[in-house]
């Protein structure tokens, strides 16, 4: 699959990630490229595989219900780059 | 009092035992030699402070009969461990000034096994890399250099560069490091010492920076086989807070380091000489074959006949997998944060700013191979051939008990030979990753020198949750390797 | 009754489809250990994982699990015993990890149904599609700045069951119908409080409309997160009504979300939600299948409480009840529980008419709750038993139904109290009898000249000589006996 400048603008809209102008072509050349070698996997015959979306053989660990976290509102902001009266803030939201 | 840095974890340990020197010496020994090798920029930030007061506390418990496995030794910790109240960068700018305010499951295991943290070790940014150089604080250098040509800067490797790099320039006597597709395996063999990826599920993967959440594995570098042992040992252990930490409690590796292999049957898979594979790498891995039959075990012949697939698969799911992953640096919360006149603007331009082209490349690609319409084609179609290279592996361990192959195509290469070309960077992991894919544990050990003077690896892969056959057959190996060469300046 | 709205070109049909968010009772969080109640602090309810700080991980919370199936089963829905968590990739600034952790193509609860009780007391099943668990996000708050938006993470990670139906609904009224059902279900169950001003309970409406007779589904929107039953409904009728004018003029509904302004009573389009969505989903890599044993399946469905479907059956088998009343005393679980406590031992149609008649008035009069009754069910059936044994006619029953309202008293002791006893001494109604009758010779006489409606009156002054403490029957009894020999 090739990408053109489009394809990229709209995964890179996908992924908040601005790109200018001018490195569309580049990335789209990147990308494709990357893209052209990992297709090297359709010549895998994979009829009847089952997909594997973990090694561990096991299933689900569960925890009991019981409040063990959490009263520490000052620890949750510490790192925040804007923070007012206990909130997170942003640039305001239109819904 | 210089020696003490040329010490092994395991001697080191044990003259601490006998009283022949206190923590804090052995601290401040390593510390000078931080200072001194800080040309190497394997350390993205440094806590002298922090360790002395540590080395301290553990000479007064050393006092009080209290010391832990790894009391008074000096470590590093790689910056994708979080480490309470300490600067976690992840290499990333995004990340930058991030204090975490809680410690990562495996660092916290070593602060309680007694071990002294120097501070913040280098690594590719969000570990992506092979090569130490996408890491946003700057390069790390190699000590290692070519007899050829001793002024070239060579990579450590990576992503966990300052770890190797560290640990073989005694800096620190061992580093953590985290594996998603190689990154402990290949800097231990460009930097000539010993690090093992243990099998998935070993160690916590609570409070490391998540790149690949299905590959991830933090494991020990160090300078010698019995070093990892111990270390993995305080690493190691089922943590309630990781959903993919197996229940299961580790064992005394050090204990596995019998010497006996008698009888072992080793594989050595053919799928593992592609082309361009150099003569010098054939040579070490001819060479350990040899080793390994003159002490008792038998080499097989084996076929993994999806290796040559694993590269591809390993570059739809890592990437897919980061794309989700990082999708948290978003200015919000913590780390960076680039103003915007909207929402979306203040993430695009948060994310455009603190991601290196790397990262950016990956997240791009990830966030492609999972949309719509593509789903099936790249993200599905790698799972299953994942399963095909993980059910290669679970065949062949029905007639072999390990596994030996190189673990890099080639010696370290410099710092400014690295190509542009991302997929051609990526060939560096071509015999590291299908390890990866399957979660086993890989083990790399120095085994030799290339012509040019610069280590070489070979890579041991074991069966899952079967560490202790691999420290085996390589506490072996490191014998009859009696790799005792060097970096420049040690 | 099909709902039919009449256009310029014809007659047409709605086609509704609810998706809810139901939010689980539990302690905890979904993936951590942070506490879930309303209301509190913002950010005090908010670990490291629920702010998706680099490097947690979740690990999941046994009882959400518990309750999707006990909820499931609720449904007569089908339990997956393996299910799969996935994330749903998109940025929002109340989504901290930059993903949904929820179920794709494998949720936790499959195909159901839910029976709606229509008011002529007949019934109609709507199908469920599936249920699946997933985590609620932190919450935007726009009108405290000029400029910026605070966000509160208190809610980030609650656990949701995400309940959608088929689109088997057809009017307003069924919708709401649906959602009535689906909470009573879900309190009865005790997997979620229902409470919609709290958002503990949330509704996203799915409409499109068809000319009456066509089978194809038309572009639905999608209106987002309304907050009250009647507000769905108004929301369902609005958006209907503009689908149909925008046919009729010609153009054509774009698939959309929209948000519902109660204030104007109508839908308008999401600004936020007008990126086109590409969620990217794949299994949680951090989380592996979700596998539970049949074994856990029957604990819970032999654990289950009697449903209101199946109680409402009962209550008119065993208590014969029409089937409107059973409906209205199995709607919560606390008032059908009230009403078997009357009935128990007694005439049960009594008991309904005093439950559903004064004792629900009076709940409404004081405001009071029936968690909270201003009577309890036991000096209500008391009081029913005074009725019976003759101690209180009906009128004075009433009389001590209000004392209990207001003291608050068992209706013994307010009988003993006023002196309300019923008089049944034949003397002492025959003096009253006599005394009424001397006083009016001049009406005496009129009743044996044939005008025996007069009778009514006399009955009336010898209660009112009594103060109303005579029974009834003899005085009626006596009475005619003696104007009438």
């Amino acid at each position: 699959m090739s990408l053109d400048k489009d394809a990229v603008r709209a995964i890179a809209n996908l992924a908040r990630i601005e790109v200018r102008d001018e490195e569309l072509d580049h990335l789209a050349g990147e990308l494709s490229n990357i893209l052209h070698f990992v297709e090297q996997l359709s010549e895998v015959n994979t009829d009847g595989v089952l997909p594997m979306s973990s090694v561990a053989a096991m299933t689900l660990p569960m925890r009991k219900d019981a409040v063990t976290d959490g009263g520490i509102p000052d620890l949750v902001l510490a790192n925040a780059p804007e923070a007012e009266d206990g909130f997170f803030t942003v640039p305001k939201v239109v819904e | 009092m210089t020696n003490l840095t040329n010490l092994t974890l395991a001697e080191a340990r044990d003259k601490l035992a006998k009283g022949e020197f206190t923590a804090v010496e052995l601290t401040q020994a390593h510390l000078k030699a931080m200072e001194a090798k800080r040309a190497l920029n394997a350390f993205i930030i440094e806590t002298p402070e922090l360790a002395l007061e540590e080395a301290k506390a553990s000479d007064l418990r050393r006092q009080a009969g209290t010391a832990g496995a790894m009391d008074g030794l000096p470590i590093g910790i790689k910056d994708l461990f979080c480490t309470k109240g300490v600067q976690t960068t992840a290499a990333s700018h995004i990340l930058e000034g991030f204090k975490p305010q809680y410690e990562s499951t495996v660092s916290g295991k070593l602060k309680q096994a007694g071990a002294v943290s120097l501070g913040k070790l280098n690594l590719d940014e969000f570990a992506m890399g092979s090569s130490n150089k996408t890491s946003y604080f700057g390069a790390v250098e190699n000590p290692w250099k070519r007899t050829s040509d001793p002024k070239a800067k060579l990579v450590p490797g990576g992503s966990s560069g300052g770890s190797a790099a560290a640990v073989a320039a005694r800096m620190v006597m061992a580093a953590t490091g985290t594996d998603t597709g190689g990154s402990i395996r290949q800097p231990a063999a460009f930097c000539g010492i010993t690090g093992i990826k243990p099998t998935y599920g070993r160690c916590s993967r609570w409070g490391v920076v998540a790149f690949a959440s299905s590959l991830d594995q933090a494991g020990p570098m160090a300078r010698s086989v019995r070093d990892c042992a111990i270390m993995l040992g305080a690493m190691a252990g089922f943590d309630p807070k990781d959903s993919t930490s197996v229940n299961m409690a580790a064992p005394d590796f050090e204990k596995a380091l019998t010497g006996d292999i008698r009888g072992l049957k080793v594989g050595i898979p053919r799928e593992y000489r592609p082309d361009g594979l150099s003569d010098e790498v054939t040579q070490v891995w001819e060479r350990g074959i040899e080793w390994l039959k003159a002490a008792g075990a038998t080499p097989v012949e084996i076929s993994l006949p999806h290796t040559k697939y694993a590269l591809a698969t390993y570059y739809i799911i890592a990437p897919a997998e980061c794309s989700s992953n990082l999708a948290r640096y978003d200015g919000l919360r913590y780390g960076l944060r680039v103003p915007g006149k909207t929402l979306d603007e203040m993430y695009a331009k948060t994310r455009a700013a603190g991601f290196g082209a790397e990262v950016r490349r990956r997240i791009l690609v990830g966030t492609y191979v999972l949309s719509a319409g593509y789903y099936d084609a790249y993200y599905a179609k790698a799972q299953k051939v994942r399963r095909l290279i993980a059910e290669d592996f679970r065949k062949a361990f029905e007639t072999v008990d390990v596994i030996l192959t190189p673990t890099a195509p080639t010696a370290a290469f410099g710092l400014d030979e690295t190509n542009d070309d991302p997929v051609t960077m990526w060939l560096n992991d071509v015999f590291t990753i299908p390890t990866s894919m399957a979660g086993l544990p890989g083990l790399s050990l120095p085994a030799g020198l290339s012509a040019d003077g610069l280590p070489l690896g070979l890579q041991l892969i074991g069966r899952p949750f079967d560490e202790e056959t691999v420290f085996k057959v390589a506490g072996v190996m490191e014998s009859a390797a009696n790799f005792t060469a060097v970096p420049e300046g040690v | 009754m099909a709902y039919i709205i009449q256009g310029e070109t014809g007659d047409w049909e709605i086609v509704i489809g609810l998706e809810v968010h139901a939010q689980v009772i539990s302690k905890a969080k979904l993936f951590s250990g942070a506490a879930t109640e309303f209301g509190a602090e913002p950010n005090t309810q908010v670990s490291f994982v629920d702010a998706a700080m680099p490097g947690m991980l979740p690990v999941i919370n046994e009882i959400c699990v518990e309750q999707a199936v006990r909820t499931g089963l609720g449904l007569r829905a089908k339990i997956n015993l393996t299910s799969v968590f996935a994330r749903k990739n998109y940025f929002y600034a109340d989504l901290p990890q930059g993903y949904q952790i929820s179920q794709f193509d494998q949720p936790i609860v499959g195909e159901g149904e839910l029976i709606l009780d229509l008011p002529d007391g007949s019934t109609r099943t709507v199908g469920i599609e599936r249920l699946h668990l997933e985590q609620d996000a932190g919450k935007s708050i726009h009108d405290m700045h000029p400029s910026k938006s605070f966000i509160d993470l208190n809610r980030s990670g609650v656990a949701l069951m995400e309940i959608v139906s088929k689109p088997d609904l057809r009017s307003p009224e069924e919708a709401g119908l649906y959602l009535t059902k689906l909470r009573s279900i879900l309190r009865y169950l005790g997997t979620c409080d229902g409470n919609m001003q709290e958002g503990s309970m949330r509704c996203d409406a799915n409409v499109s409309v068809r000319p009456v007779g066509a089978t194809e589904l038309r572009t639905r929107c999608e209106i987002k997160n309304v907050n009250s039953i009647r507000f769905v409904q108004q929301a369902i009728e609005y958006e209907a009504r503009r689908h149909i004018d925008v046919y009729e003029s010609g153009g054509t509904i774009r698939q959309e979300t929209r948000l519902f302004d109660s204030g104007k009573c109508e839908t308008r389009s999401m600004r936020s939600k007008e990126h086109a969505h590409d969620y990217r989903y794949f299994p949680d890599p951090d989380l592996l299948p979700l596998v539970i044993e049949q074994s856990f399946v029957d604990g819970i469905e032999a654990g289950l409480p009697e449903l209101p479907d199946d109680k409402k059956a009962r209550f008119m088998a065993e208590y014969g009840l029409n089937a409107y009343d059973a409906g209205v005393l199995v709607a919560e679980r606390i008032s059908a529980d009230f009403f078997e406590t009357v009935a128990k031992g007694r005439d049960a149609k009594i008991a309904c008419n005093w439950v559903m008649g004064d004792f629900f008035a009076a709940l409404n009069a004081t405001g009071k709750t029936i968690e909270n009754p201003p009577v309890s069910a036991a000096d209500l059936g008391a009081l029913i038993d005074l009725i019976k044994d003759g101690t209180l006619s009906g009128r004075l029953a009433k009389d001590v139904f209000a004392l209990m309202v207001e003291t608050g008293k068992a209706p013994a002791v307010l009988v003993e109290e006023k002196g309300l006893r019923q008089v049944t001494d034949t003397g002492a109604i025959e003096a009253a009898i006599d005394a009424v009758i001397a006083a009016n010779p001049d009406k005496v006489q009129q009743v044996r000249d044939g005008k025996t409606t007069l009778l009514g009156w006399f009955v009336g002054q010898v209660m009112k000589s009594t103060q109303g403490k005579a029974n009834p029957a003899m005085v009626n009894e006596m009475l005619s006996k003696k104007v009438l020999g």
